[in-house]
Parts: C-alpha cells; sequence; structure tokens
C-alpha cells in the first residue's frame, strides 16, 4: 500500500533529477558546438532554450540569446522552473515529502546532491569551471541512480521512480529532436557537408549517444541518427528503450496492485506505434509530426498515470 | 559534572578518564564531522520568521550528559507518576470534574482555559488514553534534586535527536561504549509503534494500520514526523491526503481509500478538524472529530490535551498529583506565582529582574523574560505586557541549575542544560525509553535552551549500574 501523494512525489523527484542531468548534456553539446564551429552562435543556444521548453520565460527575462546569459539560466536561475537549481531543490523537496519511502542511501544521494549544487552554483559560473561543474552534475546524477538501483526494493515505490524517469527521458529525447528535426529531413540535409556533421554530432552528443553510434558502425546521416534515437532498443535513452520500461513497470504495478489501469493502453498505444515502424515509414509520414505526436503522447500518459494512481486529491 | 573539588561525579568516571587520554585536535575534527553527518542526514530544523537559511542545524555537543541507573530510576519513577496523574486530571475534567468538585483546581482554570476543548466532554477515548506521548523536562539544581519544569503533553518533539545523537556517538566514538555500559535508546520507535497499537479504536479490524500526520515540509519538525514515520513502518500523511469515508478516517492511496486506525498527528488541535475547530485549517481533516467521537480512530495525543501541559495549569500539578494518586509528588514543581492572583503578580512586578517570566499559552521560549539576563529596558518594556495582560503569564524563580560540560575550544566548559524524557502510555503501562532529549545553552549563563534561541543538543546516557 502506498499513498497517492507518496507515488507523485517519487515520479516527480525522479523526472526533476533526470531533467538536471539533460540540461547539463544539453549545455555541454551547446558549448561543443560553439567550439567546433564559428558562424551563428547565438542561433545554437536559441536551439538549446527551445529543447530545454524555456525559451519563452527566457525571452520575458533576457533582450538577447547569448551564451553566458543562457547557460546561467539554465544552471542556476531560480526563475526558470527547468534550472539545475530549480529541479535540483524540487527533486529534494520531493525526497523530504517520500522520505519514508526511500532508502538512506537514496535520500543521502539527493541530499548530498542538493548540498553540492548549492555550493557550485552558488555564483555565476567562470568559463574554466564550467566543465567541472556539469560533471558534477552528472556525478551526483549516476550517484543517486546508484543508490536506487542498489538499495531500493523492487515494488511500486521503485516503479514509479523508473516511470518518472523514462517519462522525463522520452520527453527530453523527443524535444531534442523536435527543436533539431530540420536537420535530419532529407530535403535540407546536403549530406557530408560539414554542418550537418556538427549539428548531428550535437543531437547525439545531448541523448549522451554519440559514443555508442560510433561503436554501432553506422552511416552516419540523418535516418541512421532518427532511427538510432527514436527506434533502437539497445540505446537506453532512444524513446522506445523510454516506453519498453515505462511499459514494462507500468505491467508490474498493475500485477501487484491486481487492477488494470486506462495509461496502460495509451501507454501500450505509443508503444506499438515505436515497435512496429520502422524508420522509413516514419520519414514518409512526416519526422516533425511523428515527434510531435510523440511528445504529446508523452504528456497524455503522465497526466493519465497522475490520475489513475491519484496522486494528487 | 563536577562534584565536590575536582573529581568528576561518579557516573562520569570512565568518560573523564578517556576525555583526559585525548587528542583535542582529534575531538575538534570528531566535533566538525558530526556537524556534516547530520547535514548529509538532512537532520535540520526550521526557525520560524527567518526567509532564508531557513533550515539550520541544532548545534549538537559531543560531550553526553549521562545519569547512573540509580539516578534514572528515581526520575523515571517520579515521571511515571506524574504521567499517571496527567492522564486521570485529563479523563476528569472531560467526564465529572472531582478535582473541581473537591476544590483542589478552580473551575474558572478549566472552563475558561483556551485549551480546554468542550467538544471532548464525555468523550471516552480508546483505552481511556489521553497522553499517549508526553516529553516531560526536567531541569536539576544539585546531586539528587530535580524539577519538572514542563509537562509537554500535545505534541512533544525532539525525540528523534535523542536517536540520531545517539547514533552520531556511536560512529565517532565506537571505544566510548565498550567502557560505558549505556542504556540503548534505539528501542524507542517500535515501543512507540507497540503502544499506539496497544490504543486502537473498537473500529479497527485485524493489525492497526497508523499514520503520523503531519503540516507538511515547511513545518521546523518535519524532520521528526518523516523519521518517526520511517522507524515506525507508518504512513506519513497531510490533511489533504486524507478524508472521512464510511464513517471512517481514510488516506488516499494509489489504489483507492484505506481507512487509519491510530494518527500519530503532529497538528495542534486548533488545525485538527476546520469542521470543528478552525475553519480556515488547510492542515487538518474535515470530520475527523466526529469520527473519533464515534470510535473510528484513535488521535494521539487526544484532542484537547494541551491543558494538561498549560502553564498556568502547571502550578496546581502537585495537587493534581496528590488527587489522584493518594501520594506526595515525588518530582517537585518550580515554586510558579499565578500572574492572575493579585498578591502574585504584585510580588512578580516587584522582582521581575531575578525571575522568569512565561506566557500561559507560549512555547519554544518564544516571548518569556529571564529577569537575570534582560537589558533595563526589556524589563521594562516586558512589565508593560504583564500589566496588560497578567492571566497570560506566570513567574519563576530562577534556579541555581547545575551544570554539564559541553566541549569548546578552549576544552571543557560548563553549561545549563535541560533533560527531557520521552514517555508513552497506553492502556499497558507506561513506558519510559532510559535517556532522552538534553538541550544545553551553549552561550556562557545562559539559561534558554531551546533551540530557536540559540540552544544545542547532546546524547543523554543513562548507565546500567
Amino acid at each position: 500500500m502506498m499513498l497517492g501523494k507518496t507515488a507523485g512525489g517519487l515520479f516527480w523527484m525522479c523526472r526533476y533529477l533526470e531533467r538536471s542531468a539533460n540540461n547539463a548534456r544539453l549545455i555541454e553539446a551547446g558549448s561543443r558546438m560553439m567550439m567546433t564551429r564559428t558562424t551563428e552562435e547565438n542561433a545554437e543556444w536559441g536551439s538549446v532554450l527551445e529543447t530545454a521548453n524555456v525559451r519563452q520565460i527566457y525571452d520575458e527575462r533576457h533582450d538577447a540569446v547569448d551564451r553566458q546569459s543562457v547557460i546561467d539560466f539554465l544552471l542556476r536561475d531560480r526563475s526558470n522552473p527547468s534550472s539545475v537549481m530549480s529541479v535540483v531543490e524540487a527533486a529534494r523537496s520531493n525526497a523530504r515529502m517520500v522520505r519514508v519511502a526511500l532508502t538512506r542511501e537514496v535520500w543521502e544521494a539527493v541530499n548530498d546532491t542538493w548540498m553540492k549544487l548549492k555550493d557550485a552554483l552558488a555564483r555565476p559560473v567562470r568559463e574554466t569551471e564550467l566543465p567541472n561543474v556539469l560533471e558534477l552534475i552528472r556525478q551526483q546524477s549516476a550517484q543517486v541512480r546508484g543508490a536506487l538501483h542498489g538499495t531500493m526494493l523492487r515494488n511500486d515505490i521503485f516503479n514509479f521512480c523508473r516511470i518518472g524517469t523514462f517519462l522525463e527521458r522520452s520527453d527530453n529525447v523527443a524535444r531534442i529532436l523536435d527543436v533539431k528535426y530540420y536537420v535530419l529531413l532529407p530535403s535540407v540535409s546536403m549530406v557530408g557537408t560539414s554542418i550537418d556533421n556538427y549539428q548531428w554530432e550535437a543531437i547525439l552528443r545531448s541523448a549522451a549517444a554519440e559514443r555508442s553510434f560510433a561503436w554501432l558502425n553506422k552511416d552516419s546521416g540523418p535516418r541512421t541518427i532518427a532511427e538510432f534515437l527514436i527506434l533502437d532498443r539497445r540505446l537506453p535513452r532512444s524513446i522506445a528503450f523510454c516506453y519498453l520500461n515505462i511499459a514494462r513497470n507500468l505491467g508490474y504495478l498493475e500485477a501487484e496492485y491486481d487492477e488494470a489501469r486506462p495509461c496502460m493502453e495509451i501507454c501500450a498505444e505509443t508503444l506499438n506505434r515505436l515497435t512496429s515502424t520502422d524508420i522509413e515509414t516514419i520519414f514518409q509520414g512526416g519526422l516533425h509530426e511523428f515527434i510531435q505526436s510523440i511528445i504529446q503522447a508523452n504528456n497524455s500518459l503522465g497526466l493519465q498515470i497522475e490520475k489513475d494512481y491519484r496522486f494528487y486529491a | 559534572m563536577f562534584g565536590h573539588g575536582d573529581t568528576p561525579r561518579e557516573p562520569y568516571l570512565h568518560y573523564c578518564n578517556w576525555f583526559d587520554g585525548e587528542d583535542t585536535k582529534r575531538l575538534k575534527r570528531k566535533a566538525r564531522d558530526a556537524e556534516h553527518a547530520f547535514r548529509r542526514t538532512g537532520i535540520t530544523f526550521n526557525v520560524y520568521g527567518r526567509e532564508e537559511a531557513n533550515e539550520r542545524l541544532i548545534p549538537f555537543d559531543i560531550v553526553p550528559h549521562i545519569l547512573s541507573a540509580r539516578e534514572w530510576q528515581s526520575l523515571s519513577e517520579g515521571i511515571e507518576q506524574r504521567v499517571r496523574a496527567l492522564n486521570a486530571f485529563l479523563h476528569d475534567i472531560y467526564h465529572r470534574q472531582e478535582i473541581v468538585r473537591a476544590g483542589r483546581v478552580p473551575r474558572h482554570m478549566i472552563s475558561e482555559n483556551e485549551a480546554y476543548l468542550s467538544k471532548m466532554i464525555g468523550v471516552e477515548p480508546p483505552g481511556s488514553i489521553y497522553t499517549h506521548i508526553v516529553g516531560t523536562d526536567i531541569v536539576r539544581t544539585g546531586e539528587n534534586e530535580f524539577y519538572v519544569l514542563e509537562d509537554n503533553a500535545r505534541t512533544p518533539s525532539g525525540v528523534s535527536y535523542m536517536l540520531e545523537n545517539r547514533e552520531t556517538m556511536f560512529e565517532m566514538f565506537p571505544e566510548l561504549f565498550i567502557k560505558n555500559k549505556v542504556r540503548p535508546v534505539s528501542t524507542y520507535p517500535k515501543r512507540l509503534r507497540r503502544s499506539l497499537e496497544a490504543c486502537a479504536p473498537p473500529a479497527c479490524n485485524g493489525r492497526p494500520v497508523i499514520a503520523v500526520l503531519t503540516p507538511g515540509i515547511h513545518n521546523s519538525a518535519y524532520f521528526e514526523h518523516s523519521f518517526l514515520a520511517d522507524e515506525m513502518g507508518a504512513e506519513l500523511v497531510e490533511g489533504h491526503d486524507l478524508r472521512v469515508v464510511d464513517g471512517r478516517v481514510a488516506m488516499r492511496t494509489t489504489q483507492g481509500y484505506t481507512p487509519v486506525d491510530v494518527l500519530y498527528r503532529r497538528v495542534d488541535d486548533d488545525f485538527l478538524d476546520p469542521l470543528n475547530f478552525r475553519p480556515d485549517s488547510m492542515l487538518g481533516v474535515p470530520g475527523i472529530l466526529d469520527v473519533y467521537r464515534a470510535g473510528g480512530i484513535t488521535i494521539a495525543n487526544a484532542p484537547g490535551t494541551g491543558i494538561a501541559d498549560d502553564k498556568a495549569i502547571y502550578s496546581y500539578m502537585p495537587d493534581i498529583v496528590e488527587f489522584y494518586t493518594g501520594e506526595k509528588a515525588k518530582l517537585p514543581n518550580v515554586p510558579t506565582w499565578r500572574c492572575s492572583e493579585p498578591d502574585s503578580l504584585a510580588y512578580v512586578l516587584d522582582n521581575l529582574a531575578d525571575l522568569v517570566v512565561k506566557e500561559v499559552h507560549g512555547s519554544g521560549g518564544y516571548g518569556m523574560l529571564v529577569g537575570p539576563a534582560a537589558s533595563k529596558r526589556e524589563i521594562a518594556d516586558f512589565r508593560k505586557k504583564l500589566q496588560a495582560k497578567p492571566d497570560g503569564y506566570i513567574a519563576q524563580p530562577t534556579l541555581s541549575l547545575s551544570t554539564v560540560p559541553i566541549f569548546t575550544a578552549k576544552g571543557l566548559a560548563p553549561r545549563h542544560v535541560d533533560l527531557r524524557p520521552f514517555v508513552l502510555v497506553s492502556p499497558k503501562g507506561v513506558d519510559i525509553t532510559p535517556g532522552g532529549l538534553t538541550r544545553v545553552a551553549l552561550k556562557k549563563g545562559s539559561l534558554v535552551v531551546n533551540s530557536s534561541q540559540g540552544g544545542g543538543t547532546k546524547d543523554t546516557w543513562v548507565l546500567e549500574s
């Protein structure tokens, strides 16, 4: 038995933690773009803001898009609800709220993350410090993940954590593709030109998939990249992988509670779209439309889970 | 810690031998480690009225407060007697009011008391228990002289510090626990659970479902609420997790609503039930009092218990103990002047500089005057407040408290402390965990031990023999 509030707290704690690492990766990919190419730097940071889904609130507070302001906004700005500091704080608040559902190790890992990042992000991060700070964010996120995997019972508590993690991740990957889909479209792609290569690399890097992509030794091209990030079940950040895991964990919940819930249907429908198609079909139907529909599916799945498991009164 | 001359008092002998052999630098490092450990575990408290940095640590002192088995024996006997009397008193004032009829406590002290809940009149709580959890504040003035300073009978806090302080000591100084046989405190959560289970309501079916009701993560004692729920294996709920369903109070789970049998509430009476008490409360459960009166749930501590730790009632405690137990109180009260009585008020006004004056309904060290430590200005200001509303105050002499050592940059130094042992009451009996929360005034000469006012805590040892 678990309180609905607790289920919601676990779900959001994990979503926020996942978001903090995703933010760090977006900044990393953005910085990398800047180092490897010279033109249109600010446009690149604009697309980073869009991927993080915070463009609008950024524009309300800033006149121009420049590297330093964007990085500060994504890392430290508390008026940005998705900044690393905001989400780490929110993750910790949720962890405090669900303290009774967490092992000591997990709680301490989350609390430690909050303490270390509060320190590291107390002042604007200097250029020279940025790589260290981004690494710290990644490490902390790994520490929490390690504690979760190493100490938590595999029951509904763990299932809600996993569902939150994968829903956030699926959303993050879909947004990366949504913002960059035009780079992957055949009509604009000028295969072999350096610009596209950088863009492709940035896409892979934002999803922490550049190394594994290289191992597969595929031709680097829009289709293979899109296929990899959307459909490859081996890649722990592909949308298909996320949905397989969401479906599995929702299945565990159904089994544990011995009751079917509508969210499972929504999830199965999307999972089916991901597993019964191939990349050619997706491109024929329109990559952008496909990605958009995934983002929408993520959204409605989140709302249905919240309702089915009574997160709120 | 020291008796006559330079010899440490007997319970401290082993500790002092050990301390003398320790390197001060190592101890300083240990003290820092302890602070780090507390931050990591998240044992913080929130200070009301401070926006920034509102999560703070209570400073921890590494020198334990040590009591011998004999000292503890006499203390716990006195506490048990007192707690039994409190419970009997509560039952009486919500039923026949024999003590009023007998003229031992004036009727208006009960009926006009803000903490007296008329909605509890005639209600029989499950197991006849009102004060399931009590934290009796004790001070010491000499070798065998203990006084009760306060009976915290509504929602005493601090027990998580008793437990975590001991854990920290285990971690920092394992060697100390080999030489000194210290009675364990870690059984408290299990004892609490057992005690609460023994008070299950008539409606309970099977093993009682226990939940801790917290005002939420912004409450100053939130850490403790979650800690206790965690250690007891109980659910930690807020008002919005609960509602009345089919005559029971039920919590919203991922699988629907499940009835709660025993609610260990850490929410004040006023906020418990917006239908029966403060209508603007967001922290409570609408209708819970009606379920309670019908035997559908146990609320610990019972609503209306607050009157027993009211500072004006405190002054009647020697009478109350005698009335219900037929014995003299084993633990004395601090002499108390009720400012509502003209003679007492006159005395208090004449002697403000030597007295401690407290708000009758206040707690946490807020709104009190410590005469000897106050400036003329503060005394003058307080005099006005007191004259404007004399029955809102009581006064007590400043006792010449004995001291215990704390660890400072310059070695050991004496400071004033108080001790709050935690008492569990159920139909099965009174259970006092050997130890308690020792609060220490870290400022030299200070008498105020409240964490909100610069106090700290230490581990409390009750020795096996």
